[in-house]
């Protein structure tokens, strides 16, 4: 796990050097190709010319604008070749940059399709119609095709079979290759009961034997949801998406107000001075086309797109860009202790050894009671046997010995080794064992415990027979940076919340050690869900991670739930997005996606519209300097002629869509600060640079059309 | 810029800023229904007005109530003032002996439709043209009743951002009622007073014919002034009783009185950023609202009061003296009255259209076309510098809105106000009311600028309707313009030099204020509505946060931008012309009308 909040950079990752002829295995998932891989490119390019049809592109108000502009300029140029007018080089070119505006519009839209249609399609190869063993009423065995389960239908799958449909395991364990969805290729544990049951159709078993119910009715499976979703088929426009662009489509109707009046003011103009002429159709169209916000028009879907898709290389499966945009606007983060702000396991941090007896003997017992326990425990309290005593771990034969393993009833585990009885377990437990070989507490024992136990450990007693030896210090670690990446979620304005089964005292020791901002002890699943409804009455936006059937209704109940592929079908139904790594830290990730995504709209938003003051100075003294000779003076730019100034901004409006592809894709760099610093430093980058950056730019392009003969 | 100018500005802004917060203190108090120092006194007023309209004072009103609330409330505002005006032959006080014939129907309209909108623009001469009674019984009447509706508009938008999950914004009628209770009433009433004693005259007498010094016979109107020039100022609506306005000295007698006319006009809107941050609860949010009027009102003043200073090159060139001295105040006094002087005049021309009041002590048609550039584009800028009472309020909360919707994102979350999510539906209320306006201003002056009418007919007799403009060329646009702008931004000041008063220009005008005032009134109460029944984000460092020197110049961004982008043709073709062919002194032979125009 990074110590950083990771930047969701495509370009960080590699894409993986894999021979696809040795591996029947689809890729992973979140298999990044690089950002122009020539087929994707090929596609994007073919799709960009089908793009132009007007009713699809009726949906995007400002590229139809754009089209109907440029195909009424394209009118009009047929016109006057027809009938032999001068002039036609420039409404040549004018026409066809028109055409070029709304294709790299459309291009950049199908860049972004194109990528999650040819993951698709390596998922829809391994969609086969696999055979399945469908237990009857009778309980006979039928031979039956997977695309004719049912909801409801049981069947039974063999070392070796395709896993018919979702379903949950219903009886027996086994182990299942997953690497079709997750790109894994370690097999995993599926078994009835508690919160491994789910499996999912097209993976396959490796071993045993399992019952399972089906729970889902053919075409509506996972993999069928998962391709419909990477294809972008079921993509709806997100709520914030619907709301920009109809800023946009408002932006457009004034721009074409402001154009459309134009032509009578010019009118008035030239019929005062006797001198210029009103601009022609094709001059007032450019002017329009640059002014209305045709970046972030021709790049708004690519953004929401892409946003998905980069969920999508972390191997998230965002079930839609609602939960995406939602995730970043999380204030609370509900974060699992084990295994999110914890390391799995406690580990053995420490040998406290009563009065009267030795660190070393402490450490001797502890570590042969621990010496068959395979438990990552029991391995650790060897381990700090051997580091801080020198002891090494020994070989016991078995013949020598007997192991006493740990069970419930129990509580401790052991082993009975030349006559004496080593045990180790939960202090109470051991205190019986003691007084039982007639043995006595020591004084200073309870003390020991119970100090441990406040600071947030497992107090371990440890004994020989009726001696009571010490206590080994068990503790939670927090895993390395974990409080760095909270004091960031901090920064960034988002409490992390610890949940945990643990005591009150312990979890708050926990809590304190990790710098959350909150914790809920002992949490049973009712109580997640009232947290949870607790915040959103106070207007808070929650995020948690869960994979139990009994964390479904808090998975649903929040705003974003990451559910963890391992879990029960309950809970990746209930959740809006499933991690198939099954990593809850992920949803630290998820959430600076969501950010990213809502940064990028932004940031290209206030791009666009910071844009139009250069071309205005670009375009205006450019109509009417024949008028009013004086306007040269708002020709800042030095502009060779009025046909060159129109021309370079039609292109540079145009050059830039297509410049931004990249941006648009990719995101903008997001870093984990606070929002007045973000701002501060997107608004200097893309507002003040939004103004700015046109200026040279046309500039530039003023030049090459006259060095070029162009204009 | 003299140093005495300089002084009399910050004099100026200073007593703004001294009144904002006590004033706007007491507002919050008012509109939040609790007691104030003036309620022992005014509460009986208060309360007999509800009985009279039948209005009960705990019931309150979804946006759509409110809003058919204020329509009707406009509406009958409308018509009242259209029979009054038309009846004026049959009405008292009338020394004058005006009848319908002084007012055609569509100056009625026009009239009605200027003061039901708080623009008041003004297609008629005052003392020549209606009785005192119209003048105090319909016009003054609308001066406090439009007023009054804009602080309840605000005050409702407002509710929008502190309520929570509620249905409902508050009771028109009762907001209204408050507004002229314990806000307009008592400060207009001690203005008045406060003019008197400065020289503005209060009576009924009719015309007095004088013989002046040389000999020469003069009619001197009259009138009962004092009263409604507090209101006019008051609340921001800038109808002068005379048709010089502010400029005549029975309006505007001394520095002194200018002074107060102009601390009348902002008063209100200052101290409304302050009633704002008492209401949502965070204060901070309104003085960087009040900031950013600063920021704005500085900059226009600035350079209108220098371009005026600077005077005209080409007059320098002739060898007339046109810098500051002991004896004279130089620059440009064309259309300025000597007593005010360049500073004052400049200043009450930003003032006037930083808010919709849109009264005059100057000229605006003789400032040099930079100096004129800067009202205009006020107003452009939908009046949110300052702006009118409540107008200006409700109208920087539309651009705070769009501020935070375009740039909000750019901290990685959904964009919030105040902690309201700015969704689809504000986001939409809020384009709908700069596209009414921007579509008002823009398509109406565009068909002014060609429409061809027959000679001597009805709609406009001169001819075409650029027949009616005194000056040709970029300056002649620029009248037509101001007109449209001046209608739709509900100012009602005009540039001068365009003949108004015809069929045409009084229909057309009528409309242009009509779509300002509705158009964006009804967009914000809906979006008031949606806001109210939102829940609150809480506030955290990933929060966009607006109050501090980045959002108020993010503020003063947008609000330029949008103008500027909306407005630059029109902005080019007019003013910023005019002024390239000034500075450049030479003219050319197609436009030496136009030439004349500026020198005349």
């Amino acid at each position: 796990m990074s110590t950083q909040l990771s930047e969701p950079e495509i370009q960080q990752q590699q894409p993986e050097q894999q021979d696809d002829s040795t591996s029947l295995m689809p890729k992973k998932l979140g298999r990044a190709r690089p950002l122009f891989d020539p087929q994707i490119v090929g596609r994007a390019t073919k799709q960009s010319f089908v793009k132009l049809n007007p009713v699809t592109l009726l949906k995007n108000p400002v590229m139809f604008v754009v089209e109907v502009g440029a195909a009424l300029t394209t009118v009009l140029l047929l016109r006057d070749a027809a009938t032999g007018a001068a002039n036609l080089g420039f409404s040549i070119q004018i026409s066809l940059w028109l055409w070029f505006t709304v294709l790299f519009a459309n291009f950049a839209e199908a860049m972004a399709e194109a990528r999650g249609k040819a993951q698709a399609d390596s998922l829809r190869k391994t969609k086969t119609d696999a055979p399945a063993k469908r237990v009857t009423a009778s309980g006979a065995i039928e031979q039956a095709s997977s695309s004719s389960l049912r909801s409801g239908d049981i069947v039974i799958c063999d070392a070796g079979d395709l896993i018919p449909g979702d379903g949950d395991v219903i009886d027996g364990v086994a182990t299942v290759d997953e690497s079709v969805i997750t790109g894994e290729s370690a097999p995993v544990i599926r078994e009835s009961g508690g919160d491994r049951s789910a499996v999912t159709g097209g993976t396959r078993v490796l071993s045993d034997q399992i019952k399972i119910k089906i729970t889902s009715n053919p075409g509506e499976t996972f993999l069928d949801r998962m391709i419909a979703l990477v294809e972008g088929a079921q993509r709806q426009k997100t709520p914030n998406e619907i709301a920009l662009n109809i800023l946009i489509a408002g932006l457009t109707l004034i721009f074409l107000l402001a154009v459309i009046t134009l032509q009578p003011y010019s009118k008035f103009a030239v019929s005062q001075t006797n001198s210029g002429s009103v601009p022609t159709v094709a001059v007032l169209i450019s002017l329009l086309v640059c002014l209305i916000p045709t970046t972030i028009g021709g790049l708004l879907s690519a953004i929401g797109i892409a946003g998905m898709d980069r969920v999508m290389q972390h191997n998230v499966l965002a079930m839609s860009g609602k939960a995406v945009e939602a995730a970043g606007d999380v204030n609370s983060l509900l974060l699992d202790k084990t295994g999110t702000i914890t390391l799995g396991n406690r580990q053995a941090v420490e040998f406290l050894n009563v009065t009267g007896v030795t660190p070393e003997e402490l450490a001797d017992a502890a570590q042969l009671s621990s010496l068959a326990d395979e438990t990552p425990e029991g391995r650790s309290v060897v381990v700090l046997a051997k580091e801080k005593y020198g002891l090494r771990g020994r070989h016991i034969p078995e013949h020598e010995a007997t192991f006493i393993p740990f069970s419930a009833y129990t509580r401790m585990s052991g082993v009975d080794f030349e006559g004496k009885q080593f045990r180790k377990g939960a202090t109470e437990a051991i205190c019986n064992f003691v007084k039982e070989r007639g043995g006595t507490v020591p004084p200073d024992f309870m003390d020991m415990s119970d100090r441990i136990s406040r600071s947030g450990g497992t107090p371990l007693a440890v004994a020989n027979g009726g001696r009571l030896l010490g206590v080994i210090h068990l503790k939670d670690i927090v895993k390395g940076g974990m409080n760095e990446r909270i004091a960031q979620l901090r920064r960034m304005g988002i409490r992390t919340i610890m949940i945990t089964g643990d005591n009150p005292l312990t979890a708050a020791a926990i809590a304190a050690e990790a710098g959350v901002d909150d914790f809920l002890a002992q949490a049973t699943p009712k109580d997640k869900l009232d947290y949870i409804k607790k915040e959103q009455a106070e207007g808070r936006l929650v995020a948690m991670t869960g994979d139990g059937t009994n964390n479904a209704p808090a998975l649903a109940q929040a705003d974003v739930g990451l559910a963890m592929n391992t879990g029960t079908m309950a809970a990746k139904e209930a959740g809006n997005m499933v991690d198939l790594d099954s990593n809850p830290t992920k949803l630290i990730e998820v959430v600076a996606i969501g950010k990213q995504l809502l940064i990028t709209r932004g940031a290209l938003t206030t791009f666009s519209i910071a844009n139009d003051v250069a071309k205005y100075f670009a375009i205006i003294p450019a109509m009417f300097i024949p008028t009013y000779p004086v306007l040269a003076r708002l020709n800042i730019m030095g502009l060779h002629t009025p046909q060159s100034a129109v021309l370079s901004a039609v292109i540079f409006n145009a050059l830039i869509i297509i410049a931004l592809v990249p941006l648009a894709l990719r995101g903008v760099k997001y870093r984990p600060l606070d929002a007045a610093s973000l701002l501060r430093r997107n608004l200097l980058i893309y507002g003040v640079g939004g103004l700015i950056a046109p200026f040279p730019g046309i500039w530039l392009i003023d030049q090459l059309l006259v060095m070029f003969h162009l204009a | 810029m003299t140093s005495s100018g300089v002084v009399q500005i910050l004099l100026f802004f200073a007593l703004i800023l001294a009144c904002t917060k006590p004033l706007g203190a007491f507002m919050a108090r008012v509109f939040d229904g609790e007691r104030t120092f003036l309620h022992p006194v005014l509460r009986w007023l208060e309360v007999l007005t509800y009985k009279i309209i039948g209005v009960q004072e705990e019931v309150e009103q979804r946006w759509t109530q409110y809003t058919a609330a204020l329509i009707s409330f406009s509406i009958f505002g409308f018509l009242l003032v259209y029979f009054i005006q038309r009846a004026q032959g049959f009405l008292p006080f009338n020394p004058q002996g005006f009848n319908a014939g002084n007012v055609s129907p569509d100056l009625a309209f026009n009239t009605s439709t200027s003061f039901i909108t708080n623009t008041n623009w003004q297609a008629y001469s005052g003392e020549s043209t209606l009785s005192y009674f119209v003048q105090m019984a319909a016009l003054t009447v609308q001066n406090f009743a439009s007023a009054a509706a804009g602080i309840a508009v605000a005050i409702a938008l407002v509710r929008g951002f502190v309520r929570q999950e509620k249905k409902t914004i508050g009771n028109f009628w009762v907001d209204v009622t408050r507004a002229t209770v314990y806000v307009l009433l008592p400060m207009s009433i001690v203005a008045a007073l406060l003019f008197c004693s400065m020289g503005v005259i209060q009576n009924l007498h009719g015309y007095t014919s004088v013989v002046t010094v040389e000999g020469a016979k003069q009619v001197i109107a009259q009138g009962p002034v004092a009263s409604q020039e507090a209101i006019k100022q008051l609340g921001t609506n800038g109808g002068g009783f005379f048709n010089a306005n502010s400029s005549h000295p029975f309006e505007n007698p001394t520095p002194l009185s200018n002074l107060l006319q102009m601390f009348l006009i902002f008063v209100i809107p200052g101290a409304l950023t302050y009633t704002f941050g008492k209401m949502v609860k965070d204060t901070r949010q309104g003085w960087a609202i009040f900031a950013a009027f600063s920021v704005m009102f500085f900059a226009g003043v600035i350079v209108a009061y220098n371009s005026e200073q600077a005077g005209n090159p080409i007059l320098s060139h002739l060898g007339i003296e046109s810098a500051a001295t002991a004896g004279q105040a130089g620059g440009n006094m064309e259309g300025k009255e000597v007593r005010f002087g360049i500073a004052s005049s400049a200043l009450f021309a930003t003032v006037t259209t930083d808010a919709s009041c849109g009264a005059v002590n100057s000229m605006h048609d003789s400032f040099t076309p930079i100096g004129g550039l800067v009202p205009m584009f006020n107003i452009m800028t939908g009046e949110v510098i300052f702006g009118g009472t409540g107008a200006g309020l409700y109208g920087i909360l539309l651009y705070c809105i769009l501020a935070v919707f375009i740039a909000g994102l750019m901290v990685g979350r959904t964009p919030e106000y105040l902690g309201k999510k700015i969704e689809q539906k504000e986001v939409k209320m809020a384009m709908l009311a700069i596209i009414a306006t921007a579509f008002s201003i823009l398509v109406l002056s565009a068909i002014s600028t060609v429409i061809q009418f027959p000679a001597k007919g009805y709609w406009n007799p001169p001819g075409a309707a650029i027949a009616n403009i005194n000056n040709s060329g970029p300056h002649g646009f620029g009248e037509i313009l101001y007109a449209y702008v001046s209608g739709s931004g509900n100012n009602g000041s005009a540039f001068g030099g365009l003949n108004a008063n015809t069929p045409w220009f009084n229909l057309t005008i009528g409309l242009a204020m009509f779509m300002g005032r509705f158009l964006f009134l009804i967009p914000l109460l809906a979006a008031a509505g949606s806001l109210a029944a939102k829940r609150k984000v809480p506030t955290s460092t990933g929060t966009f946060p607006t109050h501090g020197p980045l959002f108020v110049g993010l503020l003063v961004g947008t609000v330029i931008i949008v103008g500027a982008l909306t407005f630059f043709p029109a902005i080019a073709l007019g003013p910023v012309v005019e002024h390239y062919l000034m500075n450049s002194g030479k003219l050319f032979s197609a436009i030496s009308t136009a030439a004349a125009g500026f020198l005349g």
